[in-house]
């Protein structure tokens, strides 16, 4: 019973951490939902017992994917709107 | 006449998708097919720890009965790093420059210190993921992934911290090349590819599993240099400022 209510906690929470990264206008905010997306989807995979899968989402969705994002922010631009607006002027 | 054609296209995708949803049996008892040895599940679970003498049955069917497989995935990552290479790698002058430019921004000190203490533990974990890959979760490219972020913390932290580019392409390349020996060796004896040929062991031993942990050790190193290569060309990119 109580996994099952840690399970619905963690899965609200997910959903929650997904949205922030969609809705968020800060893209440096929304590449830490994406971070957090992949902790409780790492710590999901680990309780319905797929260590495996957990270890490569833990290593490549947590660490990788997060720093590469990183990286191509701080090449381009942090915020949203700046982006839209480079995009009209250059139309 | 566009619409209804993408409804009638539409309809059709839906009913297949849903009709194959229908047929699996989600949360129903299937301990019965688990245990039995006609169906594909049950036969490895059963076969793996007797035959090939691994206690990871991930790590049997990834790297030994769907070792294929596993060979276009290691080709998928070659790609992606070939193709961002070509795209990002800059001639010899620009990058020293660059180079020049990043050494004049240092990192803090708690960093610098931090990462010289991490670095060595946190590779080590990593070699110890992949050699140990047919024993406990993990393998290759999960271990390769964690030697990658403990080069990434170096790099970020060091900026006069450099890959030796000719040794990670060497290295590249020979991993990539003993991977499909290993398979040919397989065809050579007159059986499949990657047929697991050496003597296979005792279970739950490090020197166990035949070709298995060869393969693993061999896709690790191969994913811990790709990686990094990644990581070191994106880090070299000017930011454009």
């Amino acid at each position: 019973m109580i996994f099952v209510i840690l399970l619905i906690v963690m899965a609200l929470l997910l959903i929650a951490a997904a949205i922030y990264a969609i809705t968020h206008r800060d893209l440096l905010f929304a590449v830490m939902g994406t971070g957090i997306v992949s902790v409780i989807l790492s710590l999901f995979f680990f309780l319905l017992q797929a260590p495996d899968v957990a270890l490569t989402e833990a290593a490549i969705g947590i660490a990788l994917t997060t720093i590469i994002f990183i990286i191509t922010i701080r090449n381009t631009s942090r915020d949203e709107d700046e982006i839209i607006d480079k995009e009209d002027k250059k139309i | 006449m566009k619409k209804v054609f993408v409804i009638i296209l539409l309809a059709v995708f839906g009913f297949f998708i849903t009709k194959t949803f229908i047929d699996i049996p989600f949360g129903e008892n299937r301990i019965d097919e688990v245990t039995s040895n006609e169906t594909v599940a049950g036969y490895y679970l059963n076969n793996t720890p007797v035959k090939t003498k691994v206690s990871n049955v991930v790590t049997a069917i990834v790297v030994n009965y769907r070792g294929l497989d596993t060979l276009g995935e290691v080709t998928v990552l070659f790609l992606a790093s070939t193709g961002l290479a070509s795209i990002l790698y800059r001639r010899k002058r620009e990058e020293e420059e660059e180079d020049a430019e990043r050494l004049s921004l240092p990192s803090s000190r708690i960093m610098r210190t931090g990462a010289r203490v991490l670095f060595p533990a946190i590779v080590l974990l990593g070699i110890y993921v992949f050699i140990h890959g047919h024993l406990t979760p993990g393998g290759g490219f999960q271990g390769g992934t964690i030697v990658a972020t403990g080069f990434l913390l170096m790099l970020i932290s060091y900026k006069g911290f450099n890959t030796d580019h000719n040794r990670m392409v060497w290295i590249e390349s020979l991993a990539g090349l003993s991977f499909v020996g290993i398979g040919i060796w397989g065809l050579l004896s007159g059986n499949t590819f990657l047929e697991n040929i050496p003597e296979v062991g005792v279970l739950n031993t490090l020197i166990s599993g035949g070709l298995i942990p060869i393969i693993y050790i061999v896709v690790g190193f191969k994913v811990a240099v790709e990686l990094t290569g990644i990581l070191d060309i994106l880090l070299k990119i000017k930011p454009n400022k």
